[in-house]
C-alpha cells in the first residue's frame, strides 16, 4: 500500500515491532487475544529469512523460561500469552526480575476485559508490579510496535524483563503501522556474572538487593518516558490519569473542543509519582480511567481512602468491572448520552456452538449414555477448549472448567472425596499444556477414575494451532503409567457411538486409572488443510 | 471527513472482506482508519461485528461511540438490528434480507424486514440472490460493499481497486465478476433509493 504504511493487528504491531527490533526467538502458548502475535511471526518471510525461532511451546510457563534461555544468551526474545497464561507461567515469571535479563527479555500479555473468551479479567499489570519490573501499555498499535524497539532497550539497559500489556481492543484491532528501519539480531554472549541465574538464597538475597536498588531507576525511566505525557489545561476542576488504551475513550470525547482539563497519559510503569503528584496538587479531583482492574485507582486511595477527591472505577463513575468504551467516558465526564436507537424486541442472541460434525459431540453423547444417565448430574469434571460447549444444552455433559489441566485433578479430589464414578474430559493440547502432570497424582495413588482426551489433532478453540499432543498421546500415557489394558482409543462418530458408550462402562468398572482417547480431527482444521492441499496441487 | 460503520453479520459469512475492501480504499485515498475485530470464541456461528472508522485526521477509539455510527452494513438482516444503539439517527442501515438461521429460535422474517424498514434511512437488499444471479454465489458481501457504496464518501473507483487487490491472486476472472457484483448492489440502491423516498 502507499507511503509504505502496514495495517496491522496491535498483536501484529507487536510481532512486526519485535522482529524490526531485532528479536531472535518468539515463545508462546495461544491463547485469545495474544494469539495473533505467534501467528504473525509464523507467516512472517522476515522472520524466517532471519532464521528467527518461533515455535508455539507447551504452556505459557516453558514460553517464559525459554525466552528467559535465549536471554541469558545474550539474545531480544519474546514470551507471548492471555492475561491467565501469566498464572501458569508465574514462577517462572515473577523469578526473572531476580535473575534479571542479558539480552533483552519481554513477556507480553494481552488482558481481556469484559472476558470476552476468557475464565476472568484479571489485570496483569498487578503482576508486573508484584515482580516489580517496568511496564509497557499501548494506547494504540503504533505505540505497541515502537514499545518493542523500547522494551528491549530498556530491558538491556537495565538487565530487567519488561511486561508490555495489551488488552484485546488494541490486540484485535487493526490500524496503519509506520515501520522504522530493521535492526540487526545480537550474536550470542553470556552473562558477565555466571551466578546470576543462580537463584539459591545466598546469591538470590543479593539478587532481590539488586532488584530493590533499580526502583527508582526504574520510576525515572517512567519519568523520562516518551509514553508518559502531562497535557496542561485551564479547568482545574478536573484532572484525568488515563492509562493505556483508555485515553482514547477519554479524547474521543474531546476530539473537536481539546481537552480542556489537565491530563497525564500514562503508558509506562512504575508509576511515575512526579507526574501525579502535579495533577493532584494542581487540580480539584481526579478521574482515573483504567481498562481493567483500578490498579492505579486503587494506589492513589491507598488503604484509609479517605481522600474523596479520587474518582474512577471504585467510586462508581465508572463500572466496576467490564471493559471501557467512549460512551461510558461520555459518561463519567459529565457530557449528555448520544441518542441511539433501541433493539426491537425478539432479537436473539447466537451462542457459539459445536460446529456440525464436530467429534465432541459424539463424546458428549457417548459420555451422556454413559455417565449422566446412569449415576445422574454431576460426576464429569472438564476443561477450557471448544468441548468446554458441553456444558450448554442439548448436551450439559459437564460440570466444571476452571484452568487448564484441573479437569484430572479435580476428578481425582472427587475420587479421593468418595465420588464413583468421577470422570474428566480433557483435550489434547489442554492436556500436554498441564493435564499430563495431573495424570501423573492419578497414576501414583491409582485413583479410581477415568480420563477422555479428546484428541482432535489440534489447538482448535484459539483457531487451530498445531498442538503438541499429536501423535504422542498413547506413549504419554504408557509413559505416565497408566496401565496399557486401560488405555482405549476409537475414532468418535454417529456409528461408534454404542461402542464409545461400552468402552466407558468398562473402564468404569476398572478400578483405577482409567485413559479413554478418542482421536478425530476437528472439521474445521481438516477443511482448511484440505483447501490447502489443493491450492497446493494446482 | 470522519465516517463510522459497523459491519455485522455471523461467523463465517465473512464480513472482514467487506472490511478490507473499504479500508483499502480508505488508505488509498490517504485518510486514516482504525478497525475493531472480533476473533476468538464468536467466531463460530456466533455473532461477530466490527467497528471500521475512517477519517481525515487522526482517529481516537477503535470503538465507535454509541449513537454515532454513519452507517450499520450488515449481510443477515436480524444482526443489522443487533447493533441499532450505535446508530446516529441520520446513519444509514444497509442490510442483506437473507436470512443465517443456525438457531431454533430465529424470529419470523417478515418482522425482522418490518423492523429493518422502520429505520428512517434504510436499504434492504436480498444480496444472496443478486450475487447468484451474476453468477458469484459467494459475492454477496461485494453486492453489500456496492450498495453501501453510494452513501459513503469513498470513490468507486478506490473500491474497485480494493477489490482487484483483495481477489488478485484467484485471478481476474474472479475480479471481473466481483466487480460486476458490486455495480449491481450499487445499482439497486439507486433505485431502492429512488423509490423509497
Ligand atoms: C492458561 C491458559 N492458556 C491458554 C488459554 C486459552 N485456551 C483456551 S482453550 C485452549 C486450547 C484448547 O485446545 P484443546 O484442549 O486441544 O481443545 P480443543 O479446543 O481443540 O477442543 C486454549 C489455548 C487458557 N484459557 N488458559
Ligand atoms: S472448531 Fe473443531 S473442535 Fe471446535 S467445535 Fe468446530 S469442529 Fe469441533
Amino acid at each position: 500500500m502507499k507511503n509504505n504504511t502496514l495495517l496491522l493487528l496491535g498483536d501484529e504491531a507487536v510481532a512486526q515491532g519485535a522482529l524490526d527490533a531485532g528479536i531472535s526467538g518468539f515463545y508462546a502458548y495461544p491463547g485469545t487475544p495474544s494469539t495473533e502475535i505467534m501467528e504473525y511471526a509464523l507467516n512472517s518471510r522476515q522472520a524466517a529469512e532471519g532464521k528467527v525461532h518461533r515455535m508455539w511451546s507447551a504452556n505459557e510457563k516453558t514460553a517464559v523460561e525459554a525466552a528467559l534461555g535465549m536471554s541469558y544468551a545474550g539474545k531480544r526474545t519474546m514470551a507471548m500469552m492471555k492475561h491467565v497464561g501469566l498464572n501458569v507461567a508465574a514462577d517462572a515469571f515473577v523469578n526473572s526480575a531476580l535473575t534479571g535479563a542479558n539480552g533483552g527479555l519481554i513477556v507480553t500479555v494481552a488482558d481481556d476485559p469484559s472476558m470476552h473468551s476468557s475464565q476472568n479479567e484479571q489485570d496483569s499489570r498487578f503482576f508486573g508490579k508484584f515482580a516489580m519490573i517496568p511496564m509497557l501499555e499501548p494506547s494504540n498499535q503504533q505505540e505497541a510496535y515502537e514499545m518493542c524497539f523500547s522494551a528491549f532497550e530498556l530491558s538491556e539497559r537495565h538487565e530487567t524483563p519488561v511486561l508490555l500489556r495489551l488488552t484485546t481492543r488494541i490486540a484485535h484491532s487493526r490500524a496503519g503501522i509506520t515501520r522504522r528501519e530493521p535492526l540487526a539480531q545480537h550474536g550470542i554472549t553470556l552473562p558477565q556474572d555466571k551466578r546470576q541465574f543462580v537463584l539459591l538464597p545466598a546469591i538470590a538475597r543479593k539478587r532481590y538487593k539488586v532488584l530493590l536498588s533499580r526502583q527508582e531507576a526504574f520510576e525515572q525511566e517512567a519519568l523520562d518516558s516518551p509514553y508518559n505525557r502531562y497535557f496542561d489545561g485551564d479547568d482545574k476542576r478536573l484532572g484525568i490519569i488515563a492509562c493505556g488504551i483508555a485515553y482514547n475513550y477519554v479524547m474521543e470525547n474531546y476530539q473537536d473542543s481539546g481537552c480542556p482539563h489537565p491530563q497525564l497519559k500514562l503508558s509506562q510503569y512504575p508509576v511515575p509519582r512526579k507526574l501525579i503528584e502535579r495533577l493532584v496538587n494542581e487540580c480539584d479531583r481526579i478521574l482515573v480511567v483504567e481498562d481493567g482492574m483500578p490498579v492505579v485507582e486503587e494506589m492513589l486511595r491507598g488503604l484509609l481512602d479517605r481522600d474523596l477527591r479520587v474518582l474512577g472505577r471504585i467510586s462508581g463513575e465508572l463500572p466496576r468491572d467490564g471493559e471501557l468504551n467512549p460512551a461510558l467516558l461520555r459518561q463519567a465526564l459529565g457530557f449528555e448520552a448520544q441518542p441511539g436507537g433501541t433493539v426491537p424486541d425478539g432479537i436473539v442472541p447466537r451462542p457459539p456452538a459445536l460446529c456440525a460434525g464436530c467429534s465432541h459431540i459424539d463424546s458428549m453423547n457417548a459420555i451422556n449414555e454413559a455417565i449422566r444417565e446412569v449415576y445422574g448430574d454431576g460426576h464429569v469434571f472438564s476443561d477450557i477448549g471448544c468441548y468446554t460447549l458441553g456444558a450448554l444444552p442439548p448436551y450439559n455433559s459437564i460440570n466444571s472448567c476452571v484452568d487448564m489441566g484441573a479437569s484430572i485433578t479435580m476428578a481425582k479430589g472427587a475420587a479421593d472425596a468418595g465420588l464413583y464414578p468421577s470422570a474428566a474430559i480433557i483435550g489434547d493440547s489442554t492436556f500436554t499444556h498441564s493435564g499430563m502432570t495431573a495424570l501423573l497424582d492419578a497414576v501414583v495413588e491409582n485413583t479410581n477414575m477415568l480420563v477422555c482426551i479428546l484428541d482432535n489433532s489440534t489447538t482448535a478453540m484459539t483457531g487451530g494451532q498445531d498442538s503438541h499432543a499429536h501423535g504422542r498421546l498413547v506413549q504419554i500415557c504408557e509413559g505416565l503409567g497408566v496401565h496399557p489394558d486401560h488405555i482405549r482409543t476409537l475414532r468418535p462418530t454417529p456409528k461408534t457411538h454404542d461402542e464409545f458408550v461400552e468402552i466407558i462402562k468398562e473402564e468404569l468398572a476398572y478400578e483405577g486409572v482409567s485413559v479413554i482417547i478418542p482421536q478425530r480431527e476437528c472439521v474445521q482444521t481438516k477443511t482448511r488443510r484440505t483447501k490447502l492441499a489443493k491450492q497446493g496441487a494446482q | 471527513m470522519r465516517l463510522d460503520i459497523i459491519l455485522a453479520g455471523v461467523g463465517g459469512q465473512g464480513i472482514l472482506s467487506i472490511a478490507t475492501v473499504l479500508g483499502y480504499a480508505a488508505l488509498e485515498s490517504g485518510l486514516q482508519l482504525k478497525q475493531a475485530e472480533v476473533h476468538g470464541m464468536s467466531q463460530r456461528g456466533g455473532e461477530v461485528q466490527s467497528h471500521l472508522r475512517i477519517a481525515d485526521r487522526p482517529i481516537y477509539s477503535d470503538l465507535i461511540p454509541a449513537g454515532s455510527a454513519d452507517m450499520i452494513l450488515s449481510v443477515e438482516p436480524m444482526e443489522s438490528l443487533r447493533y441499532l444503539p450505535f446508530l446516529s439517527p441520520e446513519g444509514w442501515l444497509v442490510t442483506n434480507t437473507t436470512p443465517f438461521r443456525n438457531i431454533d429460535n430465529y424470529p419470523e422474517l417478515d418482522r425482522v424486514i418490518g423492523e429493518v424498514k422502520k429505520v428512517r434511512h434504510h436499504v434492504a437488499i436480498d444480496a444472496d440472490a443478486i450475487a447468484r444471479e451474476h453468477n458469484n454465489a459467494r459475492g454477496m458481501n461485494m453486492v453489500m460493499v456496492g450498495a453501501a457504496s453510494l452513501f459513503l464518501p469513498l470513490e468507486l473507483e478506490r473500491l474497485k481497486e480494493g477489490i482487484g487487490y483483495i481477489f488478485a491472486r484467484k485471478g481476474e476472472d474472479v475480479v471481473e465478476r466481483n466487480l460486476a457484483t458490486l455495480e449491481a448492489g450499487r445499482s439497486f440502491a439507486e433505485e431502492y433509493r429512488a423509490t423509497a423516498l
